[in-house]
């Protein structure tokens, strides 16, 4: 259910790491939990993320999330197409990318599928 | 959670929805459903089709006596002389400072007895005020009746449809807020031509006991038509649309029957009623402030308790706002200085630290 190919956080985002170059998401649990997801609100490029540090905002038809950054870097390009079909997220959790960082730190203790598996059942 | 969860009250429909996959939540004590497909899904299906509500958690309070109906005027804002047997109006149930206590649906059950059916989180404090409040009232007994009913909404274009071949009475026959006694697969109960969704639809009051089977039965009828089980998420989007006050949000102990702009549920002609001396002066030199209906110009939502500016000043406050399926723009309620409450007005809305533009527009945002 969730691909091996991501990592996980305990805040329910994914990160997809190739090389220095890392892609996130929410996970499918968490869109569950969200419903219907109709905005996003997401950084500029060239913004500078510590691991952890809010990068946006969600907001589903009944409530408002943070988006936290699951590794420290800095914003190389955003999902502007996504921020115009926000129900994507809802649709395609994983294959629904925010935003690319480029890796500066922070990709350590993250979450592989299983244990992330384990942690929302 | 498991220890919170286990002390909610359940609705006698709690197994149904577990079974039909509704991702539950708490509301008002209670443990109901929140969404099953989705609330845009459904608050869709509703618009276009028909949805099913479990609304149990809502409370009935009946006044029976041969004083009953001073004690309904006395502790109701609307005119209750004007209710037939069978017939049902919305109303206040107002403090004395003409604010809300409750707001209700009061229901002409028979010559002396009347109900009133109010919101899930006020049963107790209602009852309790309501018995305190007729106590000089000769021949007036007010009981809390809430267990003996479960309520069912069917609500939707293709409601009555869906409805009447469980029933043998002709639901045509039952006009806006007027309801009836019959069978409803097979079940005595009571159906209303009522709803909190700015649709066409009813609600039907049954046994507990029997309230899975009717339930099951409507599901049943409707599963050709397209009804699909509803639950509170598009319950509240659906009743913003069409305007409906939700009482803890909208309306509440500080906002008055006239600020909330509902002066139409007020029997001006009555002779005495709770409230009704600040409510004629507030008639006669208007309200500082005023609900009224707005649209979110920029790319944003604004939701309950997020504040108001007028002219740089802070001046109100959101008191519901969502962005809605039907009509996909982001739009609210909020109370505003009674000058600024025209049609048009620019207001600005702060959003998490960030000022968005809005605008006043007529209320409702949905009419069928």
């Amino acid at each position: 259910m969730y691909p091996a190919d991501l990592k996980y956080t305990k805040d329910h985002e994914w990160v997809k790491i190739t090389g220095s170059e890392a892609r996130v998401g929410i996970t499918d649990y968490a869109q569950k939990q969200l419903g219907d997801v109709v905005y996003l609100e997401l950084p500029e490029v060239g913004r500078r993320l510590n691991k952890g540090e809010v990068f946006g905002t969600i907001e589903s038809v009944k409530a408002v999330s943070e988006l936290y950054s699951p590794v420290s870097g800095e914003v190389t390009e955003v999902n502007r197409a996504l921020g115009e079909k926000p129900e994507s997220v809802n649709a395609k959790p994983h294959e629904s990318w925010m935003i690319a960082l480029k890796v500066s730190g922070g990709d350590e203790d993250l979450l592989d599928a299983t244990q992330y598996a384990e942690l929302t059942k | 959670m498991s220890q919170a969860l286990s002390t909610l009250k359940k609705t006698p429909l709690n197994a149904r929805h577990r079974s039909l996959g509704a991702r539950m939540v708490e509301y008002a004590g209670w443990d109901m459903p929140v969404e099953y497909s989705g609330i845009v899904d459904e608050h869709l299906a509703v618009r276009t089709r028909a949805g099913l509500f479990d609304v149990s958690h809502m409370g009935e309070i009946e006044i029976a006596g041969s004083d009953a109906l001073k004690a309904v005027q006395h502790i109701t804002t609307n005119d209750a002389s004007r209710l037939a047997i069978g017939q049902a109006h919305y109303s206040a149930l107002p403090t004395p400072a003409g604010t809300f206590v409750d707001d209700v649906l009061t229901y002409r059950l028979a010559d002396d007895h009347y109900m009133f059916v109010v919101n899930a989180a006020n049963i107790v404090k209602d009852f309790t005020w309501i018995t305190s409040q007729i106590a000089g009232i000769g021949d007036a007994v007010a009981v809390n009746t809430s267990s003996r009913y479960a309520l069912l909404a069917l609500q939707g274009p293709v409601a009555r449809e869906v409805l009447q071949p469980l029933t043998g009475v002709n639901l045509a026959d039952i006009k806006y807020y007027w309801f009836t006694t019959g069978e409803i697969a097979g079940v005595r109960g009571t159906i209303s031509r009522t709803g909190y969704t700015g649709e066409d639809g009813y609600e039907v009051f049954v046994p507990p006991a029997q309230a899975e089977r009717v339930w099951d039965a409507i599901l049943q009828a409707g599963r050709g038509a397209g009804v699909v089980p509803t639950g509170l998420g598009a319950r509240d989007t659906l009743r913003l649309e069409a305007a409906m006050r939700l009482y803890g949000n909208d309306i509440d102990e500080t906002t008055t029957v006239l600020e909330a702009d509902l002066g139409w549920t007020v029997g001006w002609k009555k002779e005495e009623f709770i409230g009704a001396d600040v409510l004629r002066r507030q008639k006669q030199e208007g309200v500082a402030r005023k609900i009224v209906g707005f649209e979110v110009l920029d790319r944003a939502i604004a939701r309950h308790g997020y504040d108001v500016y007028v002219d740089n000043e802070k001046a109100g406050v959101v008191t519901s706002g969502t962005q809605t399926p039907h009509l996909k723009k982001a739009i609210g309620m909020a109370y505003v200085p009674a000058g600024k409450t025209a049609v048009g007005t620019p207001i600005e809305i702060d959003v998490r630290g960030r000022r968005v533009r809005a605008q006043v527009v007529p209320l409702p945002f949905y009419k069928r």
